[in-house]
């Protein structure tokens, strides 16, 4: 292409941007002299320029707009809206031509007659006919997106046919312009533009690059002078480093840009939503001049318009609903930007109606992305982190403008790519607020420097919060619940894994009391602990992407050089946030159990819970409910026959079992023992020593694969082991057997137990919980029928046969007989199994029988039922 | 001292080169020798970029059992390939192997091996494609065999070798 020609497009492109800026300050300050100036100037610079061109098209476009504007300058005519979108209008069409113009490198054809008739209807004050004309639509697709577009490929392509061409071109006073300058009065901002040159990005990357290398080679100079005393060389490589730090940071700022420079079509795109929604948005942009690096620019100018476009379009609200709810009229959209140690902030906020809580918890239960019992233990904060998700959008309908519901979770992979974090904060009527946190430049990255096994590995300072020194002489421990390291940061357990083992490197000697450093790491919502043998210090380190061969490596993000020479691994928190399985949970909060009961309503979800030693120092917990009595026993009255242990208790023959495996205990000579009984028998399980009872919510969050334990839970402040009561119980009476667990397809399966037996039922309802089941238990066949009367539904019934009242046959009957769940899964549960009372129990209607107490038999049954369930449904 | 030694080679045998007929021709012809595992292969000179000594290797966690690690070369990061494994041989030790580094598609990488041996022009003539008793491993990794005084010298397909 022509010099001339490209160097027109790029200098139209820009002169249109900052067109479209100011013509909206003008519509909102129509008084303001020096941005009316500043419009004129600009438009007879183009149609001055096209003149010379011979491009004739353009030339008259933009004399019918400088005529209006004219009008304008003189005060003939007022800056109203109507003119404004007419001046607008004209200024699309340019854009259109000149888009046209790079592509084929001359002006296409068209029609532009009903345009100018419209300019210059306003200019003799009439009202224009039409604002767009179809040409316009047609040429260049949907409506919202036709004024941006067309500038896009024209300052992009032209950039590129620059760097071909020359790089480096001076910008002095064009010959047409200086005729026009004659006549407008100076203003104050051509001299700063005078001053500035355009280079080519290649160039400048490569300049980056040497820079990098540069600093590099200063580090490991640096490093060797350190170890010599009264070198030579010292001084004049201080002098060196200096100089190369300035250079670094000289060469850094070629490539910043302010913020604004993303921000620069917002105004526009915010005035065109307003209209197309009929609402009245205002854009305050605070902080345009914030710098950053061009790369992380290109990066989120995306996301933000995607972010603007939102709130515009779902957040605020229509004027009438803001004058009901007491707010001003015209809805804010916030922008705000600065600088925070080393990365960017930027805020995208509305005073609008905020999130509704409500609908997004209904869509991610709708989605599947969670259970109804995890939302309603959910905060508010962690329901709102939902928008993330892919495909998720609770817009009532998906307009033109946003809505299709493939957004945030974009935005987030976009921010997240460069090693950036999102957080949204939102309050119900009164606006959003989302934060995106970047870092300055992607070249050069603030990382802290761990050892694990002998080997040093680099963390992105972003991801790190804090560094918690743990064991030898520190009050913090790392706690162990069934062999998975967990800490106990503020009343929150924090997941722990070891650096070492998550890269294969262990020894095997992994010694919990020696010191360890954990780097507590957070990625988005949530945050995790790596266990690491030594934390240097923080280092700048020049980011290099790995080898293709490295590629899949998901916990490596890159590698870089070290001061020394060496070469690090750089580790992603995204991917060890995968690894540990942090990543994909959505609360933390595993499926609590409801408790339906005659009345209807659940408590405050707090329970009385019994916290004891057995084994160890750690403390284990069970639920007070479930326990009858407190006893101490003395030793001498345990009797054992066989390899049971027995004591004679209230006139029968007590089973004793030790919890700890031995009955030795603590030495003492009394025992402490929990007595459990359920309709005439009694268990005892021997603890070595009851420490408390305590009321807390019981929440298990880790769930465990050892037997005899459900898992860990928060209890009191401290780690607890949950104990799962009915594995002990059978120990009394059976054997054991290993543990069934539910597949993935069961998980959320919503289960109803019946059973007379407070015991069985708050002993069974944790243990299926557990298992990833949603458990609601009633006390009798006739609560379960009148659940069913109200409508709910369930996956499976689980009921015991021997029950006051309706008992479990005549259930059965009742269950099978009445549509409505007809179909369901129905399984016994009894301690009767002899032949004829299974054939009775198919006869009356159950789809299994399981006797009572044999947990992994019941659990593997409701899998077998549930999984049979989904083949006759698939067909 | 080994690079230069590299190239001093490589100008003798492209000063060989240009006394023949056609420089361009000759240099595809000219190879890097060395040995693996006993037996003596040969790399283009084209692709060759430096020879090394034995270095400083980090090794690189979770990455392929045929990769050694990386290392710094000047500034650039290399990641290094053990040859031998790569073969199905047993592993070298790192540290003492020297090293022929390749340019890859923009990479470099350096190539593991027990000894390098001369620079050579080698007679399209003399190339023979694979035999069919060549072990699997090699013939994947072969583009065919020279026949010389008495050896068989392998060419190494350096793109089938990076293909972990």
């Amino acid at each position: 292409m022509d010099d001339l020609l490209a160097e027109f497009l790029t200098e139209t492109a820009e002169s249109l941007a900052e067109l479209d800026t100011a013509l909206i300050r003008l519509e909102r300050q129509p008084e303001d002299g020096s941005t009316l100036s500043q419009i004129f100037r600009l438009v007879h610079t183009i149609k001055g320029t096209c003149g010379f061109l011979g491009l004739t098209r353009l030339e008259q476009v933009a004399h019918a707009a400088e005529n209006v504007l004219g009008r304008f300058r003189d005060r003939s005519l007022a800056p109203t809206p109507a003119a404004i979108t007419a001046v607008l209008a004209a200024i699309d069409r340019i854009k259109l031509i000149l888009a046209g113009l790079e592509a084929t490198e001359s002006e296409p054809a068209g029609d532009d007659t009903a345009l100018i008739a419209d300019l210059a209807a306003v200019m003799e004050g009439r009202c224009p006919a039409a604002t767009e004309s179809p040409e316009v639509a047609a040429a260049v697709g949907p409506v919202g997106e036709a004024p941006p577009a067309p500038a896009e490929p024209v300052l992009a392509a032209a950039a590129e046919r620059a760097e071909q061409g020359e790089p480096v071109v001076a910008e002095g006073p064009q010959p047409s312009e200086a005729a026009a300058s004659a006549e407008i009065a100076p203003v104050a901002e051509s001299s700063v533009a005078a001053q500035t040159i355009r280079v080519s990005v290649e160039v400048l990357e490569h300049l980056m690059t040497l820079v990098s290398e540069l600093v590099l080679a200063r580090n490991q100079l640096l490093q060797l002078v350190r170890t010599q005393e009264n070198s030579p060389f010292a001084v004049p490589l201080q002098r060196l480093s200096h100089i190369t730090s300035d250079l670094q940071e000289g060469v850094m700022k070629t490539r910043m840009q302010p913020i604004g420079n993303a921000w620069n079509k917002l105004p526009r795109l915010v005035r065109d939503l307003a209209r197309e929604t009929g609402k009245k948005i205002e854009l305050v942009m605070l902080g345009a001049d914030t710098e950053l690096d061009r790369q992380v620019l290109e990066f989120i100018k995306d996301p933000l318009t995607h972010m603007v476009r939102n709130s515009a379009d779902h957040g605020l609200e229509k004027p009438e609903e803001r004058r009901a709810s007491g707010k001003p009229e015209t809805g804010r959209i916030t922008l705000n930007a600065y600088h925070e140690g080393g990365h960017i902030i930027i805020e995208v906020s509305d005073d609008g109606r905020g999130l509704n809580t409500r609908r997004i918890a209904e869509k991610a239960v709708a989605l599947g992305l969670a259970s109804e019992a995890e939302i309603a233990q959910a905060s508010e904060q962690a329901i709102q982190q939902f928008v993330f998700r892919p495909g998720f959008s609770t817009a009532a309908q998906v307009t033109a403008v946003s809505g299709r519901g493939v957004g945030m979770d974009v935005v987030k992979t976009n921010i997240e790519k460069i090693g950036g974090t999102i957080d949204l904060r939102s309050r119900q009527g009164q606006g959003t607020t989302i934060t995106i946190k970047i870092p300055l430049t992607l070249a050069i990255v603030s990382a802290l420097i761990v050892e694990a096994a002998g080997e040093r590995f680099a963390i992105p300072q972003i991801s790190v919060v804090e560094l918690v020194r743990a064991g030898g002489g520190s009050e913090t421990r790392i706690e162990r619940i069934d062999r998975t390291p967990v800490l106990r940061l503020r009343d929150r357990l924090l997941p722990l894994v070891r650096l070492s083992t998550l890269l294969h490197l262990d020894s095997g000697r992994e010694n919990l009391d020696s010191e360890a450093f954990v780097v507590v790491a957070r990625v988005g919502a949530r945050s995790f602990g790596l266990i690491v043998d030594r934390v240097f210090d923080t280092e700048e380190i020049v980011v290099k992407p790995v080898a293709p061969i490295l590629r899949e490596i998901t916990l490596f993000s890159g590698n870089t050089i070290l001061g020394d020479g060496s070469v690090i691994m750089i580790l992603d928190p995204n991917g060890i946030a995968r690894a540990v399985g942090v990543a994909a949970s959505t609360g933390g909060e595993s499926a609590a159990v409801a408790e339906v009961s005659a009345d209807g309503g659940d408590g405050s979800g707090k329970t009385t819970l019994l916290l004891f030693r057995a084994g160890g120092t750690e403390p284990k917990a069970v639920p007070l409910g479930l326990v009858a009595r407190l006893e101490e026993i003395e030793r001498g009255r345990i009797e054992r026959a066989g390899d049971r242990a027995l004591v004679q208790y209230r006139g029968q023959l007590m089973p004793l079992v030790p919890l700890s495996g031995s009955l030795d205990g603590d030495g003492g000579a009394r025992c402490p023992v929990l007595v459990f009984s359920d309709r005439g028998r009694s268990v005892g399980l021997a603890v070595d020593e009851i420490l408390d009872v305590v009321e807390d919510r019981l929440d298990v969050q880790l769930v465990s694969d050892r037997p005899g334990v459900i898992g860990s839970a928060v209890i009191a402040g401290r780690a607890t082991e949950v104990i799962d009561t009915a594995y002990w119980l059978r120990r009394a009476f059976d054997d054991w057997f290993r543990y069934a667990v539910a597949t993935e397809a069961d998980r959320r399966a919503r289960l109803l137990v019946v059973d007379d037996s407070a015991f069985f039922r708050q002993m069974l309802a944790p243990v299926l919980a557990a298992a990833g089941y949603e458990v609601s238990t009633v006390e009798t066949a006739e609560a379960a029928l009148r659940l069913r009367d109200q409508g709910r539904m369930f996956d499976a019934v689980i009921s015991d046969i021997e029950m006051p009242g309706l008992d479990g046959f005549a259930f059965a009957r009742a269950v099978r007989s009445d549509p409505a769940w007809a179909d369901l899964p129905l399984i016994a549960l009894t301690g009767r199994v002899s032949e004829a009372d299974i054939a009775r129990g198919r006869d009356a209607g159950f789809t299994d029988y399981i006797v009572k107490f044999d947990r992994d038999a019941l659990v593997a049954g409701i899998a077998q039922a549930l999984a049979a369930r989904r083949v006759v449904e698939a067909h | 001292m080994a690079t230069l030694a590299l190239e001093r080679q490589q100008a003798a045998a492209a000063a060989s080169a240009s006394r023949s007929a056609t420089g361009a021709d000759q240099a595809r012809d000219v190879f890097v020798t060395l040995t693996v595992g006993g037996q003596l292969c040969g790399i283009p000179v084209l692709v060759v970029r430096d020879v090394l000594g034995p270095q400083m290797i980090t090794r690189i966690p979770l990455a392929p059992r045929e990769v050694a690690g990386s290392l710094n070369l000047r500034g650039r990061i290399v990641t290094a390939i053990d040859l031998r494994t790569r073969l199905g041989l047993e592993r070298a030790d790192p540290r003492r192997a020297m090293s022929v580094v390749v340019e890859h598609q923009g990479e470099l990488y350096s190539l593991l091996v027990d000894q390098v041996g001369e620079v050579l022009h080698l007679e399209p003539a003399t190339r023979e494609d694979n035999p069919p008793t060549l072990d699997a491993t090699w013939r994947v990794l072969s583009k065919g065999v020279f026949r010389l005084s008495g050896q068989l010298v392998v060419e190494l397909d350096v793109a089938a070798v990076l293909a972990i």
